[in-house]
């Protein structure tokens, strides 16, 4: 019998440790521990103003801000039956490939890569192969650069408003991107390249894979809620299909579908059902790669991670050479009481709000469903797929790669936190 | 400094863990700055653990549950100097919005079982836990700040942070003042600069996250916006926000509630 013991995880979002016990090869317990302390943010939304929504709820993640201000704008914009204007959709987009640029490039390189390359941490992995970390430290801060050219900041940004935006960015700060902008395709479609010839552990998942679909673009601000099974429902009707479940032996709300599935959001599932939807240049990447799709090892989530780099470079320059500011930045608000949905595809996958608001515009009611709240029962099952492999290992390295299945996931704990319950061992 | 490199160690409370991703946002610094100390303890950042004591431990987020309580203190004596990192540090942060709700409520609006939950009834800044040698404000932390605090850390000097208002920043972007020309309610004039005035820059009035500016009056402040609110309770909403636990925003926040509960 042995035991596996991560007391704190590294280099994830968040507070959270593993623990796995097995037996005669195989997995008796798997515990995926958040230690992460909740912080009520559906609780004090309630009597907020509805302006005031995606400053507090960016707050929820440091990663991944913008992700949370779309869809609690997108979605308090459905309560108001407000419809955005194609140029704020236009920007919308934008941004938020500035947010997927950044955090998958800082996935990529800084949190997962490390374990594929024997190193504690891309500082680590920068005394041995600078100009690979060089390269992905400009990746990522041009995908800041965008935030801040448009938001102000990169981490909360201040921009966005249900409606729209407070102002237009500065068009010549915009174009100024361009350069950095191609460089960055160059390099992405590199990582790409480089991305494939990583050793990653084998494990293959019969997952169901679950992204929001668009049929004419690689969807990101709205679309279908579709699943690999088949099934697609509006982002209304979400919740008809995707629960959260209060397991008990777990003391955790777990996603799960209506009929008891466990299911994957993330890069690999929005790879897998929407790779049709790529630009060219993203889609030539996947083609070179040589990948085949669907792809269902969670430790090539990365690879997946990097075709989606090159997606969101080359979006982000289509969207700045159009970019014209014209009309106003944002439609003037008309309070009336109601309830909406949104749905957005953060970097670790769907994230969904729903609100009610009142004649006054207060929050009545406020639901967020993180990405990593309906992966967690994935990671968790994972593992246990994963068990067999690890107890011929010796222990290090049998922890080394429980832990790096975890990271894979891009876990952020911080936003899952809102729904995961501490977990306490059962005696 | 003697002959060894500083060794720092980065620790996260209840936060979003935006401030400690300044650090790893330090995109053309990171690397010279991890030359010059020893980052000995990063989560975040690292599996590479080093055991204390450090010379600097930098500090993100409050103090909400019991275990956290315990943790900081250790934190503190094994650290000669400590640096709260961020609002959430220096004031508590977003999730200090529970101080002025019951904390039991809030989890039995979010969790089923809130019984399984070990929490505290508030969220407080780390310098209601121990004492604290520095700290930073913003929601989330100006990076250039952070470097700035780090490198007078490193030379023993204090560091240089802006002393003034939101206002001043407003000046020395040429920004129009919304508040006065536009009547958009605006915390600038009470709150600490360091943001770089981004959101009057965009139009919009300042929702206070740099925290409570020393030598403002949050107080006379109010009455100005209670006169040009575009909702009921905006006013009292704008201080009880992401630095709403600070002293001078809670009490101006107060009286503003008492107020309205006056003339009810």
């Amino acid at each position: 019998m042995t035991t596996i013991e991560v007391p704190a995880l590294a280099r994830v979002e968040g507070e959270g440790g593993l623990f796995i016990k097995l037996e005669n090869g195989r997995a008796v317990e798997i515990r995926l521990d958040i230690y992460e302390p909740p912080r009520f943010f559906e609780g004090f939304l309630r009597g907020r103003f509805l302006q005031e929504v995606p400053d507090i709820t960016a707050r929820i993640c440091g990663i991944c801000p913008v992700a949370y201000q779309m869809s609690s704008a997108f979605a308090l914009e459905n309560a108001l039956g407000i419809k955005i204007s194609p140029r704020v959709r236009a920007l919308r987009r934008l941004m938020y490939c500035g947010e997927h640029i950044e955090s998958h490039a800082l996935h990529i390189y800084m949190l997962q890569a490390p374990d594929l390359l024997g190193k504690q941490s891309a500082l680590e992995l920068a005394a041995v192969a600078p100009d690979i970390v060089k390269n992905a430290l400009r990746l990522k801060k041009i995908g800041n650069e965008i935030l801040k050219v448009i938001g102000g900041r990169s981490v909360h940004p201040v921009n966005v408003c249900v409606g729209g935006f407070y102002s237009w960015p500065d068009t010549a700060s915009l174009k100024a991107l361009l350069p950095d902008l191609e460089w960055g395709l160059n390099a992405a479609i590199d990582s790409v390249k480089w991305a494939v010839t990583l050793p990653y552990p084998d494990l293959e998942i019969d997952y169901e894979f679950v992204a929001l679909h668009h049929p004419e673009e690689y969807a990101v601000v709205e679309g279908e809620v579709w699943s690999s099974k088949g099934n697609k429902v509006s982002i209304a009707d979400y919740e008809t299909r995707y629960i959260e479940e209060h397991v008990k032996h777990s003391n955790a709300l777990h996603g799960r579908t209506a009929d008891g599935n466990t299911y994957l959001v993330g890069p690999l599932a929005r790879l897998n059902l929407n790779h049709e939807q790529l630009l060219p240049a993203a889609q030539k990447a996947l083609k070179d790669s040589g990948i085949k799709l669907p792809l269902k090892n969670p430790y090539k989530s990365l690879i997946a991670r990097a075709i989606e780099l090159v997606q969101f470079y080359e979006e982000a320059i289509e969207l700045v050479k159009a970019y014209q500011p014209d009309g106003p930045a944002h439609v003037e608000l008309k309070l009336k009481a109601g309830e909406g949905a949104g749905a957005t595809e953060a970097p670790r996958g769907l994230l969904y709000h729903r609100y009610e608001i009142d004649e006054n515009g207060l929050v009545q009611f406020a639901k967020i469903t993180p990405p990593t709240a309906q992966n967690l029962p994935r990671i968790e099952a994972d593992l246990f797929a994963l068990a067999p492999k690890i107890v011929k290992m010796p222990e290090a390295e049998a922890t080394l790669t429980a832990e790096h299945l975890v990271r894979a996931y891009d876990p952020c704990i911080s936003c899952a936190t809102h729904f995961l319950k501490l977990k306490v061992e059962e005696k | 400094m003697s002959s060894h490199k500083p060794t720092v160690a980065v620790h996260k409370f209840s936060s979003c863990d935006g401030c400690q991703l300044s650090i790893l946002n330090m995109e053309d610094e990171l690397l010279d700055l991890a030359s010059a100390i020893d980052i000995a303890y990063f989560l975040e950042a690292t599996r590479a653990e080093k055991p204390g004591p450090y010379d600097i431990a930098i500090v993100e987020g409050s103090i909400t549950t019991p275990h956290e309580m315990e943790r900081i203190k250790e934190i503190r004596s094994e650290s000669k100097t400590l640096v709260a990192l961020g609002t959430c540090a220096t004031a508590g942060g977003i999730q200090a919005l529970r101080n002025f709700a019951n904390a039991d409520d809030l989890a039995s609006i979010v969790y089923a079982h809130p019984d399984y939950l070990h929490f505290l009834k508030t969220a407080t800044p780390i310098s209601e836990h121990v004492s604290v040698d520095l700290e930073l404000w913003g929601c989330p932390v100006n990076k250039a700040q952070v470097i700035e605090v780090i490198v007078a850390l490193l030379n023993h000097r204090k560091p240089n942070i802006p002393p003034y208002s939101v206002c001043m920043e407003c000046k020395q972007r040429g920004t129009i003042c919304v508040l006065v020309d536009k009547g958009i309610p605006c915390l600038g004039p009470a709150t600490q600069a360091g943001c770089g005035a981004i959101c009057p820059a965009n139009g919009r009035g300042c929702y206070g996250c740099f925290g409570p500016y020393r030598e403002g009056n949050p107080k006379s402040l109010s009455t100005t916006l209670q006169n040009i609110e575009r909702y009921p309770g905006e006013t009292a909403r704008l201080f009880r926000g992401i630095s709403g636990y600070a002293p001078s925003f809670r009490k101006t926040a107060d009286a503003i509630s008492a107020n309205v509960k006056e003339a009810k």
